[in-house]
């Protein structure tokens, strides 16, 4: 529980931190979001009624502290290139975003794992040499390069991928499945092919330590050494892992909803940096970073539910 | 600390054969085309109700001889090239994998010496004694958990209900060492190996563990395999004596002979150590020098280069076990006029 407490406390603080570092950061960018809006030919009181207006005459702190309240409220502000409140637009985007992230780590999560596992138990030179060629190339692949391969490969010959648009769930699950699915792909397999290892690496690791001799020494079969035991300590290392994959995915769509026109978070980000759209902007940036410190944190419960030497500590 | 007594008393075994280890070679590749020859023509036998321990300073080949017994020996890198291990007349080595997972745990069980390290961190207690007992008695899962917490009770946890249900890292290091004694001997084994149960444990509780072992085998019959740096312990436990240098057994006798007419310079010098068993016996501080490492042992005796009484012969020859009364086996040049050559 004492655990579980600090971790809350944790997130909390890392949130308060990161919430002051996004608001910083978008005082020392360059170029005036008033100008922007108004063009050049706008005149000083027009600028100077807008800015009042918009709040931007205030204090910086002031300034903070009405952006950081309206976060904990869920009020982002307004977008200035959209004139909508940036909630709504964000909760437009969301759906797509995250379904893409979810597919994503659920592939990699179904292939990297097995996979690890596979080339854990076949642990010898040559499966060495064949897989770490595996992981460089994967290492190397742009995403966007792999995504039009994709696209040119499996989204032109198979009508069930769509290349590009989304569609919504409620409205067809196999629609949803087909325009989510080249673009998750996309993500995933760079992923899978460095990750893996790193499920092996935790693997092979564990199969080094004492008590899977004393496991062996009562007899167990190696199916239940590896599946029960090995498999079961392995977690917490690989959850480690996910963690990182987690962020890396998150990151990944903004990438890759370019690439398939996906209207996700990250397409919405990408434009609005051109508009100096700012409230808009911090809005995305704000719920990108949620989500990773929020994965995070989940994950650093999940470790206690894992590990009994964290639990009961 | 009282002076160790010497178990006088002859041995109450019957001649029954329970374990017979014959010219078992164990080696590792350890890379360029090396080996590393851990167990060098090892032969020994083990009889039914009998102790027998194991002793000699670190990387003689103590634990590679027990862990080819239990055939757990890492591979790669190691290897059983040769020999035979037999329990009550059965081939050990040519068991396939399967039929050996009913002879681990069940025929023989094991104990460790890293307590703190040995079991599962994120298992309870209980489910690793259950494990075993629904393996190898086919126990129904209640059934199982029933008999973990008389067994915890019999190594002499007072609440085992309450400890089937806790970690391994919420336990002592002495407490963890009971729960490795209540697991290997949960089926009842006919051969206890112990891999030095107490060097990892406070002095306070060495004998506790000790005791607990000694009254496990009294209770269940079975015999003790005992490795042990501890000469003291030796003299108080075991039966009969196998000490072992480079690799080979150096000297085998009845713990009376060994202590009484020790015959091999090497264990002289363990027996040194004797008077302060406290004295670790990872690097024998009386002998200077180490054991040599074993891919690159001498063609002559492996002892020669740390041996007072090396002569010429010792570098040449490596010297043969020989056989006085009484089943004393010595491999020394120094006796090569008398007793009988065996090899
Ligand atoms: N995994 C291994 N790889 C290579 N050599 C090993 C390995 N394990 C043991 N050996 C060799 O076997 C020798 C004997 O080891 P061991 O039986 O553990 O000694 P002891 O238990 O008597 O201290 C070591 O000195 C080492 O040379
Ligand atoms: S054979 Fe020679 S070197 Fe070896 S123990 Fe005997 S006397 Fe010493
Ligand atoms: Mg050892």
């Amino acid at each position: 529980m004492a655990y579980i407490i600090r971790r809350i406390i944790l997130f909390v603080v890392t949130m308060a931190i990161v919430s002051f570092i996004t608001f910083a950061v978008f005082q020392i960018l360059p170029g005036d979001p008033i100008r922007t809006m108004l063009g050049t030919e706008a005149d000083e009181v027009q600028v100077e009624t807008l800015r009042k207006e918009l709040g931007l005459d205030q204090p910086l702190y002031v300034q903070y502290f009405d952006w950081a309240k309206g976060l904990v409220t869920g009020d982002l502000g307004e977008s200035i290139r959209f004139s909508m409140p940036v909630k709504e637009l964000l909760m437009d985007r969301l759906p797509v975003t995250i379904s893409l992230a979810v597919i994503t780590l659920l592939i990699v999560i179904i292939v990297a794992i097995p996979l690890g596992i596979f080339v854990a138990k076949r642990q010898n030179k040559m499966s060495d040499v064949v897989f770490s060629s595996i992981t460089q190339v994967g290492m190397a692949i742009p995403s966007f390069w792999l995504g039009m391969l994709l696209i040119l490969y499996l989204g032109m010959n198979f009508s069930f991928f769509s290349i590009s648009g989304y569609v919504p769930w409620t409205e067809s699950i196999a629609g949803a499945l087909g325009a989510i699915l080249l673009p998750a792909l996309t993500i995933a397999i760079p992923q899978i092919a460095v990750k893996f290892r790193y499920v092996r690496n935790a693997i092979l690791e564990q199969l080094r330590l004492d008590y899977v001799r004393t496991i062996r020494s009562k007899g167990i079969t190696e199916k239940f050494v590896m599946y029960k035991h090995v498999l079961r300590n392995s977690m917490i290392p690989i959850l480690t892992i996910f963690g990182l994959i987690t962020a890396e995915v998150v990151a990944g769509t903004i990438i890759v909803e370019q690439v398939f026109a996906l209207p996700g978070i990250g397409q919405l980000l990408i434009t609005s940096i051109g508009y100096r759209d700012f409230p808009l902007v911090q809005g995305i940036v704000m719920y990108i970073t949620f989500a990773v410190v929020f994965i995070n944190f989940l994950v650093d419960i999940l470790y206690s539910v894992l590990d009994p030497r964290i639990r009961l500590n | 600390m009282e002076s160790p007594q010497l178990h006088l008393e002859p041995s109450k075994s019957t001649n029954d054969l329970l374990l017979e280890v014959k010219g078992l070679k164990t080696y590792f590749h350890i890379g360029k085309g090396k080996i590393a020859k851990a167990v060098d023509n090892v032969s020994f036998a083990i009889k039914k109700g009998e102790t027998v321990a194991l002793v000699g300073e670190s990387g003689s080949g103590k634990s590679i001889t027990s862990l080819s017994i239990m055939r757990l020996i890492p591979s790669p890198p190691g290897e059983i090239v040769e020999g035979s291990i037999s329990l009550e007349g059965r081939d050990l080595l040519t068991l396939s994998e399967d039929d050996m997972t009913k002879v681990r745990g069940n025929e023989i069980g094991m104990i460790f010496q890293e307590p703190m390290t040995s079991l599962d961190p994120v298992f309870t207690i209980g489910n690793q004694i259950v494990e075993s007992l629904m393996k190898h008695q086919k126990m129904k899962k209640k059934e199982a958990y029933e008999k973990a917490v008389d067994l915890l009770k019999i190594v002499g946890f007072a609440r085992a209900e309450k400890i089937i249900k806790e970690y391994p890292h919420q336990l002592s290091g002495g407490m963890r060492q009971r729960v490795m004694i209540a697991i290997a001997m949960s089926n009842n084994p006919k051969l206890l190996i112990a891999d030095e149960p107490t060097t990892a444990l406070d002095v306070t509780v060495q004998a506790q563990i000790l005791n607990l072992m000694i009254d496990m085998k009294e209770q269940f019959g079975s015999s003790i395999l005992l490795i042990t740096h501890d000469m003291g312990v030796v003299a108080e436990t075991a039966d009969r004596v196998l000490v072992m240098y480079g690799g080979q057994i150096v000297e085998e006798a009845p713990v009376r002979d060994l202590f009484l007419k020790t015959k091999h310079p090497y264990t002289t010098a363990l027996l040194r150590t004797i008077p302060n068993i406290d004295v670790d016996l990872k690097r024998l501080e009386s002998i200077p020098g180490n054991v040599p490492p074993a891919h690159l042992f001498p063609k002559g005796c492996r002892f020669a280069a740390r041996c007072t009484h090396a002569m010429t012969k010792c570098q040449e020859e490596m010297p043969q076990l020989i056989e006085f009364e009484n089943n004393h086996k010595v491999r020394c040049h120094l006796y090569a006029s008398e007793g009988g050559a065996i090899e």
